[in-house]
């Protein structure tokens, strides 16, 4: 018993290479794709240096952040307006697609009835759509919104039906015999069951809402009625700027992991205490 | 025969009669038969064990009991009214919600009748305290061991004091230690309450230990095969379970179990 609890327990080779690998992973987990980053940063300025690769074709990554901090106004602006639009989607997407899946669960005929209409407008690429939203919607905020919403809502409600329709057999049951309303049901067996399979869906919708904005905007752009940043990257195009346009989509992905990694701290801590995708591995 | 056994108990003086199955029988749309001709009567005060082989239909029979599913012929007969809210049933699974705490998960019943956390409060603690999980209530199932969730799970088959406690092979995946300190604690429990149960077990040292009858079951087609009166007087506890006399009875239910086993017409499929 005391051996077990001294702290300074002489550990036999097989423990003590475990502990020894579980060190290694924990730092190496951060260290190595900094350090791969880095070394790719690196390797980029010196191909400009090595090819004289003229700034308005490739930039140098030190030219690249001196760009982010001169335009940083005009930069933080466009990227406000598209922030604007991918939050915006992405409630709306959480509003429908979960509305959707409610109303999906209610009644298999709705889910077999309706659901090939959100497969069709899943599958057309949106950048087909657009011209037709285009022609129907005058509100530049809405077009774009709608665009987005679009791109985003799919994941939401595929996952969240999924969730809706795998709760546990004798737990509905238990529901039943005590008589649960519809409503019950809903509230406080199939929405908390479906809760890791919407989350799930909502990481995906992150990055879609973004991808959705950005697209949404330079459909729109080209037609010079936008300001968000990816009418920056076109117009930086048009001026050979290229140095402002590796900024924008660098500020782009900065969004687009923050996005993922708000979302996945928000799972996370919803999730923490019960699901078996947040709880640490025990041995 | 059952019937007449039935009939002689009760003018001796035991609980009146709470529920009788008459000529129940099951056939599920994929042509099994999963019940024919099921006489039972279910006495007020009775742990009455249903003990049989896989495929006996003794887990259906439970379902009928519970309302969750209907006879395709027969009838059930309760004595007086009888809604869900009097009917406790527990799984094989503890079946937790595994998002809400050990009180919510016991509270759920009262919750789902519309009774406020505050007002649920003192029953749901109290059946806590009965099932010896005092101090556990902000815990998650999942960081509590098999045998305790099976705890919470009877304390919310308890919590709205139901007049049948149906149990569906609750026991049978735990430990051996385990299963007898929860066959205490259930007996205790019982004891205090009496409450009717429905026991289905294929454990035939379980059912004689905590019933008052032992009901046995034959497969294809799933029938009673016979009854087994277990007359040792309770309080039953490690004295009991050590003794001779439980010895012989746990002897004349495994010979009537094996009779029911060979009594199964066709080919034998090792209960699969």
């Amino acid at each position: 018993m005391t051996a077990i609890e001294d702290a300074t327990l002489k550990l036999d080779p097989e423990e003590a290479r475990r502990v020894r690998q579980e060190r290694l992973e924990r730092i190496g987990k951060w260290v190595l794709p900094l350090a791969i980053m880095v070394l790719a940063i690196w390797l980029w300025d010196r191909i400009c240096v090595w090819n004289e690769i003229p700034q308005y074709i490739l930039p140098r990554p030190g030219v690249v952040l001196q760009t982010l901090h001169n335009d940083a106004r005009l930069l933080f602006s466009s990227l406000l307006v598209t922030l604007r639009i991918t939050f915006l989607s992405l409630l709306l997407a959480v509003i429908g697609g979960v509305g959707l899946a409610v109303l999906f669960a209610q009644s298999k005929w709705v889910e077999m009835s309706f659901f090939p209409f959100a497969i069709v407008l899943q599958v057309t690429p949106i950048v087909a759509i657009f011209p037709l939203i285009n022609i129907y919607v005058n509100n530049q905020t809405v077009k774009l919104l709608l665009c987005a919403w679009i791109v985003a809502f799919f994941p939401i409600l595929s996952n969240t039906t999924l969730g809706l329709n795998s709760v546990d057999r004798n737990l509905r049951d238990l529901f039943k015999l005590n008589g649960a309303t519809r409503w019950q049901q809903l509230r406080y067996l199939r929405l908390p069951a479906a809760m890791p399979y919407f989350l799930g869906g909502l990481k995906i919708a992150g990055g879609l809402s973004l991808i959705g904005a950005v697209v949404a905007e330079f459909v729109a752009g080209a037609q010079g009625q936008s300001s968000g940043l990816a009418s920056r990257i076109i117009e930086a195009g048009y001026r050979l700027n290229a140095p402002r346009l590796f900024a924008a989509l660098i500020l782009i992905s900065l969004t687009g992991i923050l996005i993922f990694l708000v979302l996945s701290l928000v799972s996370h801590l919803i999730l923490r205490r019960w699901h078996e995708s947040a709880l640490k591995q025990e041995r | 025969m059952i019937q007449e056994k039935v009939a002689q108990k009760t003018a001796s003086g035991e609980g009146p009669m709470l529920l009788s199955l008459r000529n129940v029988g099951k056939i599920f749309s994929n042509g099994v038969t999963a019940l024919s001709k099921v006489d039972l009567a279910i006495r007020e005060g009775d742990f009455l064990s249903l003990l049989g082989p896989s495929g006996c239909g003794k887990s259906t029979a439970l379902r009928l009991i519970a309302g969750l599913s209907t006879p395709t012929s027969g009838q059930l007969d309760w004595r007086g009214s009888i809604d869900r809210s009097n009917i406790g049933f527990v799984f094989q699974e503890p079946t937790l919600l595994p998002w809400a705490s050990v009180f919510d998960n016991v509270w759920l019943p009262l919750r789902l009748k519309g009774v406020s956390r505050a007002k649920a409060e003192p029953a749901v603690m109290e059946m806590l305290a009965r099932v010896h999980l005092n101090g556990f209530e902000n815990s998650v199932p999942r960081e509590l061991s098999g045998g305790m969730k099976m705890r919470v799970s009877i304390a919310r088959a308890m919590v709205t004091k139901p007049r049948i406690l149906l149990m569906d092979e609750p026991f049978a995946a735990l430990d051996e230690i385990t299963r007898f300190k929860l066959n205490n604690d259930l007996l205790e429990l019982w004891q205090d309450e009496r409450f009717t149960v429905v026991f289905v077990t294929h454990s035939v040292f379980e059912s004689v230990f905590l019933s008052s009858r032992v009901v046995v079951m034959a497969a294809r087609p799933g029938r009673v095969f016979g009854e087994l009166p277990i007359s040792a007087p309770y309080p039953r506890d490690e004295v009991f379970r050590t003794s001779p006399d439980y010895a012989a009875l746990c002897r004349q239910a495994s010979d009537v179990l094996v009779d029911a086993i060979n009594s199964t017409a066709g080919p034998h499929h090792d209960g699969h």
